[in-house]
């Protein structure tokens, strides 16, 4: 079996006294995607933003390639960038064109020329059909383009891995196809993804394997057929009886 | 639709338009008329007019004026750029988080709380005055340099104030974006948080540099002589108010103009964040 591409091993994160992930151990194998399921505050977003380093962790080992980036004294600058994550509110800046949101990170961090940088991102907007709105604003554009736009924002960093945060729970039900499908178009490529979601078809439908969250601990976790008809722990079918009742 | 293809509702507002048009303009037209009617009647207006408002002192006193009041814009002029950069540095020293930098950080939040909690007169009449008796050059021993002086630390503290609520104000998630695509911190506040920051803040800018233009005059108690300072002068020729009127004038020439573009820019940014949500 080859080394995982990201490994996590014991991650505990405190916010003051409340423990929001305990002793979490996750294997991430490259390509692969894995979905994380489980109720608002289970620790789903906590997890994507310690392993992107947004937030510290108190304790444990988050391994890429092999290297142990969890440790406080390291620069997560340059960690940071082989890790894409897109957000629940799209997070675009609004003071800069669809154009300038993609190419700022080659540009500035990469250190492409303006050119260089310019050409990659109209042609990926080309390929997600938004070309025609490169010089817009992102005020111009409706929560399903925004979103795609976030994603390829992240793309043109040409990261190591995708994290996505609930990116389809501030869209409008008839803007979450859109959006899905970009996902769909990721994974047929190749990019190792984790995706915290409440889509639970989607889920389903993209995952190699999901976990299910509960109080900062993965609970359960298995290939999706499995997980979502069989599973074994009484609170992740207690989780799934509602969510699907609902849906 | 009627014939002249406007619905009922807009022919309907447009009466309305109209009718309130004529209203305003009539009490407005009828509020004056009872101002030039009575004002007149106030006991002792004559002598007010006589010594506010007499046309001989104003005819010969107000060309001066102008020319002095270019003086104050000066002042005006130098100050501001000084105390945007001064205001941007201070701010940029209370938001630092390196423990090495802390008495930096200390020192600013002391500047800014002295700065601001002292009466703007006093600031000049300590530094504009105070300074140059220990300065023997003829440039640097200026008591106006060291007024202005005064105006830039003590005004950079309200501007600095102003900075940093803005900086502030900017959302962490768009620190969080930012810091996702690999910026630095410092990459981050350059190209993500000071534009908006800065868009934000400049009406309230606007503001507080409406204030200085005003605030300038205090330079006159150094000795210079610009607007204020010659009107006195007038004042004291002619026995008479009226140069003080004039002066008052040219301020509000300046000030009135600055004070509608600041409302106007308020408004624009407030329609802009209201026009700003998620569609």
């Amino acid at each position: 079996m080859t080394d995982p591409k990201l490994r996590l091993h014991g991650v505990v994160k405190r916010f003051g006294t409340k423990l929001v992930l305990d002793h979490v151990d996750l294997d991430v194998s490259r390509g692969e995607v894995i979905s994380l399921i489980g109720s608002s505050g289970s620790g789903k977003s906590t997890l994507l933003r310690c392993i992107n380093l947004l937030e510290p962790t108190d304790d444990g080992v988050i391994e890429l390639d092999g290297v142990d980036v969890a440790e406080p004294s390291l620069d997560a600058d340059p960690i940071r960038r082989r890790i894409g994550m897109v957000f629940q509110s799209f997070n675009l800046f609004p003071h800069m064109t669809v154009l300038r949101n993609v190419t700022l990170g080659p540009r500035k961090v990469l250190g492409q020329s303006s050119r260089e940088a310019d050409t990659l991102a109209r042609d990926l907007l080309g390929r997600i059909g938004l070309a025609d709105k490169a010089d817009e604003y992102p005020d111009r554009l409706s929560g399903g383009q925004q979103q795609r736009v976030a994603i390829v924002r992240a793309l043109a960093m040409q990261p190591e891995i995708m994290l996505l945060d609930e990116i389809t729970s501030a869209l409008d039900p008839e803007l979450v196809g859109e959006v899905l499908d970009l996902v769909r178009d990721l994974r047929t490529q190749g990019m190792t993804m984790l995706i915290a979601t409440h889509e639970m078809e989607f889920a389903r439908e993209i995952s190699d394997r999901v976990c299910f969250l509960h109080a900062g601990r993965i609970l359960e976790q298995g290939p999706p057929e499995r997980l979502f008809t069989a599973p074994t722990e009484e609170r992740t079918r207690a989780f799934l009886q509602r969510v699907l009742d609902l849906g | 639709m009627n014939p002249s293809g406007i619905s009922r509702r807009q022919q309907f507002e447009k009466h309305q338009r109209r009718r309130s048009t004529v209203i305003a303009t009539v009490s407005t037209v009828g509020a004056i008329a009872l101002l030039v009617l009575l004002v007149p009647m106030i006991p002792g207006w004559d002598r007010v007019r006589a010594s506010f408002l007499d046309g001989n002192t104003f005819r010969e006193t107000f060309p001066k004026l102008p020319g002095r009041f270019w003086y104050d814009i000066q002042i005006f002029l130098i100050c501001t750029p000084c105390i945007l950069a001064l205001g941007l540095l201070i701010a940029f020293a209370r938001n630092v988080r390196s423990p090495a930098l802390y008495p930096l950080r200390l020192f600013a939040t002391l500047y800014t709380d002295v700065m601001r909690g002292v009466p703007m007169i006093l600031w000049i009449t300590i530094i504009g005055f105070g300074v140059p008796g220990l300065i023997q050059n003829r440039t640097w021993g200026k008591a106006v340099v060291w007024a202005g002086v005064a105006l830039v630390v003590a005004y950079s503290a309200y501007v600095a104030e102003v900075f940093r609520a803005g900086i502030e104000s900017v959302h962490e998630s768009q620190r969080a974006a930012a810091r996702s695509l690999g910026l630095s911190s410092r990459q981050t506040m350059v190209h993500i948080v000071l534009p908006q920051a800065v868009r934000r803040v400049v009406p309230a800018l606007m503001n507080d540099m409406v204030s200085l233009q005003k605030d300038v005059a205090l330079v006159s108690i150094v000795g210079p002589i610009e607007v204020l300072r010659q009107a006195g002068i007038a004042k004291a020729k002619f026995y008479n108010f009226t140069p003080y009127i004039g002066a008052a004038i040219l301020f509000l020439c300046v000030s009135i103009p600055l004070t509608r573009l600041t409302d106007h820019l308020l408004a624009r940014e407030r329609r802009r964040m209201q026009g700003t949500a998620v569609r």
